[in-house]
């Protein structure tokens, strides 16, 4: 058994992994990042549209800001988010974006004057200001009430993570590519790090780290149809899941991508709709003012997506050889700006569907795209049932997304959740409590509990074909716990997935290579996902309600008074067939934003009965501190303190400037406390 | 819909090097064409129903991560967004040249590329490490995020080196990938690098002056980069600083 030390191992080379290893990097400790492929080849490239922050330069986001932001945000997440994680993300997103901005991402930048763009299928001129000029430009996206997606083209993820990827490199921080996790090493109260395969030449390898941090991304692979890249499997879910120790929050909220292109599910983005794109039926009539009038094409994804399910349900759908799917326009938009602003989406629908954008419409129908769920922790990043556990981005449950996440945040929270977790990690590893004793028979003792499951595998007297598994779990997810769901599919999803679960402990593979072996890595993965998604199944199955992505046939109403809560997940009993689930208290009388209608979708909920005594609280303080948005920021909820020292304080706007009659204003947590 | 599907002969070279006594050799596979069908799909389908062996890498089977880039019927392209109704019945994969074979169709470009851009310093050198985080960010001109952007979208799929003349002869030259990161940071005011600085790194036979200007790099990149003019202007430009 070779054994790897290092202060901090890092699971995932996308552009959470990588920012966090740079955060504990520059505070003076060891980081390792294990990544199943060359860091910028992660699914983080994916994202196109752009990163959500609320610089509010260009003229349509003019007044834009924080509190924006985050109602936007929390309203998404149909009020299942922790909107104290909210508050810290929204406020270190602009400081993300020009912290990038200085990294060397190109992004796309304001020109003055006017220039014409489409507004609810219009053409408009628009005036962009002059102090404005050569600053970082946003562009619109859904669910969102100013223009907050700031973007390169439409190759954002791209240029983030080339930017940031090299940013490592400048640091030397070594990535271990083409290296697996296959199992946390830890006792119950702490992790000690993981047992790592290297998918080249099949060794094992004990990598042994003060703290380590799950940053693996989504789980879109557990659908047939997904956006996502072929390695987004949810393996770091998995990891954390097997612990027995670590929750995982809310896996049943999903979210499923409007455009999709049909059938292959890669995403365009969503961009497309915020440049002017307008969604079609069979008739080529334009659909989703019907349903949404006041957001329309724009409203949140979860809300669009079954808008458009709906109206394929009702007749409208353009039937193909594969099935029924919708139309994209985008050709309003005209060719320079398609060419130069949505190059990745012609690309793609010139190779993938033989169709040009500029002159055509496109096949599109909404295919899961983003995990909400991931494994539970603080405001932190850490697990707060398994010491030395820290987790970032899609990976985790931190929570800032609850039920629906929007467009743009998700790359966004990337950046933000590495930085802070970073930050938080040398925080701890600075903590002498932190200095961790490591029990190496437990250590090898997981070595060769992985050793002796991969030999299983490869030699025990199993007969089931892991592709297979593999193959009716996807079906099963899709069919039975997509975007509509029901109580009746539901339980035969879950009926059919612990069928599979005890078939995957006789998976034997027919190719037996100890080394390179594709067939092992899909055998060992079958059997993490179909645990996996038994906890989406389970818990959509137990959540009466809808809420979010969450949308239950059976129980449309959003139920705040039985459900305003996070599921969280647990496996501690190897050989149970089922997680067990418990859930999490969301507090109405902490909240900045108390729940109510998002502003589309569904009008009809059920309050919870605290909110109407703390709408009223938040209401009178809002009438007392009207015009300073600092101060009553501050007395509906202060955040800073979760926020590492770093990255606190005001973010400066071309309307907001940092300094006022040459001093520069004190920052929120200086000032006097304004009581509640 | 009643035309019958082509039968296909997807021909793959085999050679696994952690197999000792392992030998390179052809394995021809027949595959139904289906409608729409993609090289990601066809090797797919051969590793789930024929051979659970064969190694190939795809990640994000839509054109943007670089990772399946082999030669296809002899010239280097991505695999995930080649369809195969564009190709004969008989197609002819095998691995990228150049690049250390991990086996069968997978090489290892992410090696070879964190080498090059640690000889090359590949990140923007900035003028201060740290930044107020709180302030308006520098501003650029549009145009000019725009031409770095252009350069910025190479996606290191290694299938310009696979395709270059020079990189057979001199197993240390940087390649069209090398030489357009360079003329990427030279275009970039946050950069503070001089001409002098990036003579350094490229003002060699292994950097900018091994190149023969076959440009086979130009033809063969699936984002369509402006190696030809940029190679030449790198060159221009790497002249004139050698020579002050």
């Amino acid at each position: 058994m070779r054994t790897v030390y290092s202060d901090v191992l890092v699971i995932g080379g996308g552009l959470a992994g990588l920012r966090m290893a740079i955060g504990a990097k520059r505070r003076g400790y060891d980081a390792i990042i294990l990544s199943l492929v060359p860091a910028k080849r992660s699914h983080s490239k994916a994202a196109q549209g752009g990163m959500q922050a609320s610089l509010a330069n260009v003229i349509k986001g003019q007044g834009d800001n924080e509190d924006v932001h985050f109602e936007d945000t929390v309203r998404g997440s149909d009020w299942g988010a922790d909107q104290e994680v909210v508050r810290m993300f929204v406020n270190t997103a602009p400081k993300a974006v020009r912290e990038l901005a200085a990294w060397g991402v190109p992004w796309s930048r304001v020109r003055r004057g006017d220039r014409e763009v489409i507004i609810n299928g219009q053409k408009v001129t628009i005036t962009e200001r002059d102090e404005a000029h050569g600053l970082v430009a946003q562009r619109d996206f859904g669910g969102t009430k100013k223009w907050r997606t700031c973007y390169v083209s439409d190759g954002t993820g791209h240029a983030m993570i080339t930017a940031v990827a090299d940013r490592a490199i400048a640091e030397s921080i070594p990535v271990h590519e083409r290296t697996e996790a296959l199992a946390l090493i830890h006792d119950g109260r702490r992790c000690y790090g993981a047992i790592v395969r290297n998918l080249v030449t099949g060794e094992l390898v004990a990598y042994v780290a003060r703290a380590t941090g799950i940053a693996t991304g989504g789980a879109g692979r557990l659908y047939r149809v997904s956006t996502n890249a072929v390695i987004c499997e949810g393996i770091g879910h998995a990891l954390a899941l097997e612990t027995g120790v670590a929750e995982l929050g809310n896996m049943e909220a999903v979210q499923f991508h409007p455009t999709g292109i049909f059938p292959a599910g890669i995403l365009v983005t969503e961009g497309c709709r915020g440049d002017g794109g307008l969604l079609k039926d069979a008739d080529g009539h334009r659909f989703m003012p019907d349903y949404e009038p006041e957001k329309k094409e724009l409203a949140s994804r979860d809300v669009v997506s079954r808008r458009m399910e709906q109206h394929i349900a009702a007749g409208k759908g353009v039937k193909s050889r594969f099935g029924e799917h919708l139309w994209l326009d985008i050709t309003l938009l005209g060719e320079k700006h398609i060419k130069k602003n949505l190059r990745e989406v012609f690309e793609i629908c010139h190779y993938f569907l033989g169709v040009d954008p500029t002159k055509d419409l496109v096949p599109v129908r909404p295919a899961q795209h983003y995990t909400m769920g991931g494994v539970r922790t603080k405001a932190s990043g850490e697990s707060p049932s398994l010491a030395g556990l820290f987790a970032a981005g899609e990976a985790a449950c931190w929570d800032m997304h609850g039920f629906n996440r929007l467009g743009g945040n998700s790359v966004a929270e990337t950046v933000v959740a590495g930085m802070i977790v970073g930050e938080e990690i040398g925080d701890y590893l600075a903590r002498s409590g932190s200095d961790p004793d490591v029990p190496m028979p437990l250590v090898r003792e997981t070595w060769e509990r992985e050793k002796a499951k991969l030999d299983r595998l490869l030699s025990g007297s199993g007969r089931e074909d892991a592709t297979a598994l593999r193959v009716a779990m996807q079906e099963l997810m899709t069919a039975k716990v997509g975007i509509f769901r029901r109580g009746k599919d539901l339980e035969e999803a879950v009926d059919g997935l612990q069928m599979l679960l005890v078939k995957s402990r006789d998976i034997r593979c027919r190719y037996t290579a100890t080394g390179s072996n594709p067939e092992l890595i899909v055998a060992y993965r079958t059997q993490k996902m179909i645990r996996l998604a038994l906890t989406v199944a389970y818990g959509a199955l137990v959540r009466t309600e809808s809420r979010g992505a969450h949308f239950r046939d059976d129980f449309p109403r959003r139920n705040d008074a039985e459900w305003l809560k996070r599921t969280l997940a647990s496996w501690p009993d190897e050989n149970a067939t089922l997680p067990t689930l418990r859930y999490e208290a969301l507090d109405v009388k902490c909240m900045e934003l108390p729940p109510g209608w998002r502003g589309y979708g569904a009008k009809d909920y059920v309050d919870h009965p605290d909110t109407p005594a703390r709408q009223a609280q938040v209401d009178a303080i809002r009438e007392r501190l009207a015009g300073d948005r600092l101060a009553l920021q501050q007395a509906l909820m202060p955040y800073e303190h979760l926020l590492p020292e770093r990255f606190r304080g005001r973010n400066e706007r071309i309307d907001e400037p940092l300094d006022v009659g040459g001093q520069p204003r004190p920052r929120p947590a200086e000032r006097k406390r304004v009581e509640a | 819909m009643a035309d019958k599907n082509r039968m296909l002969r997807i021909s793959c070279l085999r050679y696994n090097p952690q197999v000792e006594g392992d030998q390179p050799r052809m394995q021809t596979y027949e595959v139904e064409e289906a409608h729409g069908m993609t090289l990601f799909i066809a090797l797919n389908e051969i590793r789930e129903k024929l051979d659970a062996s064969l190694q190939f890498d795809f990640v994000c089977r839509a054109g943007i991560c670089g990772s399946c880039a082999m030669m296809i019927n002899g010239r280097p392209g991505l695999a995930c967004r080649t369809q195969t109704h564009a190709l004969p019945d008989s197609i002819t994969l095998a691995p990228l040249p150049f690049f250390e074979l991990i086996g069968d169709l997978s090489v290892n470009t992410g090696k070879w590329m964190r080498g090059m851009s640690e000889r090359l310093h590949t990140w923007v050198h900035m003028k201060q490490q740290e930044v107020d985080l709180r302030r308006i960010e520098e501003r650029m001109e549009p145009e000019r995020a725009e031409e770095i952007y252009l350069l910025d979208r190479c996606i290191e799929c290694g299938c310009c080196v696979a395709a270059c003349g020079t990189a057979r002869m001199r197993p240390d030259f940087v390649g069209a990938v090398g030489i357009a990161k360079i003329a990427r940071f030279r275009l970039d005011p946050r950069d503070d690098r001089d001409d002098e600085a990036f003579y350094e790194v490229v003002g060699d036979d292994d950097g900018v002056f091994g190149c023969m200007s076959l440009l086979g790099c130009h033809d063969v990149c699936p984002k369509e980069l402006p190696l030809l003019t940029q190679i030449a202007f790198v060159r221009r430009t790497m002249l004139r600083a050698g020579l002050k």
